[in-house]
């Protein structure tokens, strides 16, 4: 039996796409500026089915791409023009909400924010919170161990998910970890969590749940310029206190969150300052007062508190509306997502206002300032000849200012297709080569979401895995 | 390099790499030696890295260190504590002597992993000489990364057996100020159980949450941190949700949790063994165990039991699989560490046989290379 063949037992026809206008919104995802034409989309309404179509694939040696609502901005969910789509938005059932184990099973095509939404009642929530969480799903978030505004003091994705069972690329079904909050043996849920892809699917993901802080105090200070926002933060984490939340936007970022949702910035600020205590009532009052005096110190130009939810919610409006907000102000943009050292923030910025009028490109920036997590926006016009260029290697400038300052090239989009290029500023030969081996060793054939994360990997579209490499050379592996 | 009959020290990366280069027995990792069962084994060479340490790395500014992985977790405890920082999740066996390397490779946390996490939550890089003498980094030096595979989790209770650690960075956080900590007596195990479950999911910002088999029922903890005038409304608090309790001075603070980082549990002629668990799962597992006679304390709201075993390697094994509850033997007799239910081969193998194909390592279970 052909591929097509066996995927029409497998599907219905309405859920097995083929024609080019069913396939083309399968062809990109929020890297807008890579496209390709999978041979098919298939819509799985049940793990038993991502289950079968994985082995198919690993059966009649088509890589396949899993993609949730598509969000990703490092090109994580790209499709490989002879492969195919699994798309795992039917699999959107919370299985379990336990809330006095506090846990929540879920399919990986749930939205993150319905999680919190289902854990709302029982006064838990779902701690991990990327912008896009009104519609990006977890099984996403654990492929790329999506961060937020919040990683500060709850971490990024991978810190809590305490169980995966996940199909490997050749078929095989897992179960790892469990409920606790503990691990045995090697953390290879951790593992998982973050690994693009290239392990297999998560079918199901058990997500630990928090009890809702008790008290939120959400302060916006404005200043005259990045540089001393920038020290603030730097004041702030000298004081001892850990928030929750410590975000900047600079000027234009500002602009462009008025200009879309009427966040209530300060117009003509150079920056805003977001910081969020939250916690146990009697604690966070007490921090408060001490955030207070601290913050006088910083030379803010205004310090104004959320007085409710309603006023707290707006300042997140802005803050998470930011992208598409400066989508507003140009056609086309690229998001990078590099980290340094909090101590570095400064002399990087001021690098990057510099390279901006070099190359004559805005660059908007919001950042997790206290993750030292940078979002500059690289604002281009695609339809100008050349712009997409010079603004491909002005991000690849910053991506090398955030590795030479002892940073990282991702904080939280991961490397995707967009930044695999720059993984080997940033690791070994020989660290590449064992992440190469450990993929191979769990998928010989390079069969999930090939052509993602690790640089020299067999370009996206061709089929060119059919090398042996060094493990199949030594006769570690062979092929079935 | 020096080499003493079964046992070769290292004091520095090349070291280690050349150590495990060489023919010989399957090596196994020691730094301070708190947790023989992960350090020794029959037909099994020691690489002694209590040489290979230091801090080379922190700015408090960052709230990030970097040490070598023979580094002792109170060398790492001073160093903090002096800019008011400390690692969360309070690391096991630190009087006596564990390091950061045997702390991550042995994936313990203590009690105070209820606030913010475990040891897999704050390693946030590592350097590692796999089975083939290869110097491996994973990770970085800031505390949000996700580039590349997750190797710092994957080397996290990996048991010496995918790799040594040589070089380690953690992110830490501000200290709190002021402890305190309240005790309160249950009828019942049970009850105690399902008492650190309600409190767990009430919004208040637990230090830990333990509790133990008292003379008379059960013994529950709960340790709050913070500001230290914010201290006593959240005190009195916490005692309207625990009736007949009573507030420990601060030295009776300090004792009670510097001897559940001990580990003192049971004698030292029982085995030491972690288990994971939930709350849920105590009642059953708690009423086994002490038929068998053995001493137990549950951290985390449940989640963490140790359980000083008197019996057979074999009979807990069996005991805990029936539960299917996953544990690990820290000391005492165990020719493999992993008791109850195991981790999952079909992904566990592959990468064991990436990182180590000519078993430079022992094996993780028998007959399982």
């Amino acid at each position: 039996m052909s591929f097509s063949t066996a995927l029409e037992s497998l599907y219905p026809p309405a859920r097995l796409l083929r024609e080019p206008a069913q396939l083309a919104p399968y062809e990109s995802d929020a890297l807008t500026a890579f496209r390709s034409r999978p041979r098919a989309v298939v819509l799985p309404e049940s793990s038993d089915e991502v289950i079968e179509t994985v082995r198919l694939c690993h059966l009649h040696d088509v890589p396949f791409v899993a993609r949730g609502s598509g969000t990703s901005l490092s090109g994580g969910s790209l499709p490989i023009a002879d492969g195919i789509v699994i798309a795992l938005n039917r699999l959107n059932r919370i299985l379990r909400l336990d809330p006095d184990a506090r846990i929540a099973v879920v399919e990986p095509g749930v939205v993150n924010l319905h999680v919190t939404h289902a854990a709302a009642p029982y006064g838990l929530y779902y701690a991990p919170d990327p912008s896009s969480q009104p519609i990006c799903t977890i099984g996403g978030n654990v492929a790329f161990n999506s961060g937020g505004a919040h990683c500060l003091k709850y971490g990024m994705t991978a810190n809590h998910v305490l169980g995966i069972k996940a199909v490997l690329p050749n078929g095989a079904v897992i179960e790892l970890g469990g409920e606790s909050l503990e691990p045995v043996g090697p953390d290879l849920t951790g593992f998982f969590v973050g690994s693009e892809g290239l392990f297999g699917i998560a079918l199901e993901i058990t997500l630990r749940l928090l009890p809702r802080p008790e008290q939120v105090r959400t302060v916006l200070a404005s200043y005259h310029s990045l540089a001393a926002a920038g020290d603030a933060v730097a004041a702030v984490v000298a004081s001892g206190l850990l928030p929750a939340a410590l975000e900047i936007m600079d000027k234009l970022a500002i602009e462009a969150a008025e200009m879309s949702v009427n966040a209530g910035y300060p117009r003509g600020a150079a920056a805003v300052l977001i910081v969020e205590l939250e916690g146990e009532a009697g604690s966070v009052d007490a921090e408060f007062a001490r955030l207070q005096q601290v913050m006088e110190q910083t030379g803010a130009d205004e310090v104004r508190l959320a007085e409710d939810d309603a006023a707290r919610a707006r300042i997140w409006k802005g803050r998470k509306g930011a992208f598409s907000a400066v989508g507003r102000l140009s056609p086309d943009y690229i998001v990078q997502d590099g980290v340094v050292p909090r101590s570095r923030l400064g002399e990087t910025l001021a690098r990057i206002d510099e390279l901006s009028a070099t190359y004559d490109i805005r660059v908007a920036n919001v950042f997790h300032a206290g993750d030292g997590n940078l979002h500059p926006l690289i604002l281009y016009d695609g339809r100008k000849p050349g712009e997409l260029e010079r603004a491909e290697e002005l991000a690849g400038e910053i991506l090398t200012l955030c590795i030479d300052a002892g940073g990282s090239i991702t904080g939280e989009h991961g490397v995707g297709m967009e930044k695999r290029a720059y993984m080997p500023r940033m690791f070994t030969p020989v660290d590449l080569d064992v992440m190469r081996e450990l993929r191979w060793a769990v998928d010989p054939d390079e069969l999930a979401n090939r052509g993602k994360m690790l640089p020299g990997d067999s370009p996206e579209g061709s089929s060119a895995s059919r090398h042996p490499h060094p493990l199949e050379r030594q006769g570690i592996i062979s092929r079935v | 390099m020096s080499a003493i009959r079964n046992i070769i020290s290292a004091t520095t990366i090349e070291e280690v790499q050349a150590a495990v280069s060489m023919i010989g027995p399957p090596l196994l990792a020691r730094g301070g030696g708190t947790k023989p069962a992960l350090s020794q084994a029959d037909g099994v060479g020691t690489l002694d890295l209590s040489g290979l340490r230091g801090i080379s790395e922190y700015d408090p500014g960052e709230y990030t260190f970097t040490a070598y992985a023979g580094t002792p977790l109170a060398v790492v405890r001073h160093a903090l504590a002096e800019h008011g920082q400390y690692l969360p999740f309070d690391p096991p066996l630190a009087d006596a002597g564990a390091t950061l390397g045997g702390t991550i490779a042995a994936g313990v946390s203590g009690a105070g992993r209820m606030r913010y996490g475990g040891v897999r939550d704050f390693l946030i890089g590592v350097r590692f000489v796999d089975g083939q003498g290869r110097l491996v980094r994973g990770g970085g030096k800031v505390v949000k990364n996700a580039a590349g595979f997750d190797l710092p989790k994957l080397m996290t209770g990996s048991l010496g057996r995918l790799g040594v650690l040589v070089e380690v960075s953690f992110k830490v956080f501000p200290a709190p100020a002021a402890y305190a900590t309240v005790a309160a007596t249950l009828p019942t195990m049970a009850e105690a159980a399902r008492m650190v479950q309600q409190l767990a999911a009430a919004p208040v910002d637990w230090e830990a949450l333990d509790i133990a088999p008292a003379p008379k029922g059960a013994t529950l903890w709960a340790r709050l941190g913070g500001l230290k005038q914010a201290l006593p409304p959240r005190v009195a608090r916490v005692q309207e949700l625990l009736e007949d309790s009573r507030l420990l001075t601060p030295a009776e603070d300090e004792a009670l949790w510097r001897r559940i980082n001990a580990l003192d549990f049971g004698n030292a002629a029982d085995m030491l063994v972690k288990a994971a668990l939930t709350a849920r799962d105590i009642p059953a597992l708690d009423a086994a165990l002490a038929a068998a006679g053995a001493v137990r304390h549950y951290s985390a709201a449940g989640n963490l039991a140790w359980i000083a075993w008197p019996g057979s390697a074999h009979d807990l094994d069996r005991l805990l699989a029936g539960q299917r509850l996953p544990g690990l033997t820290l000391r005492g007799a165990a020719a493999f560490p992993l008791v109850g239910r195991r981790p999952a081969a079909a992904f566990l193998q592959p990468v064991k046989q990436t990182l180590d194909p000519a078993g430079r390592f022992p094996a993780f279970e028998q007959d399982a290379d």
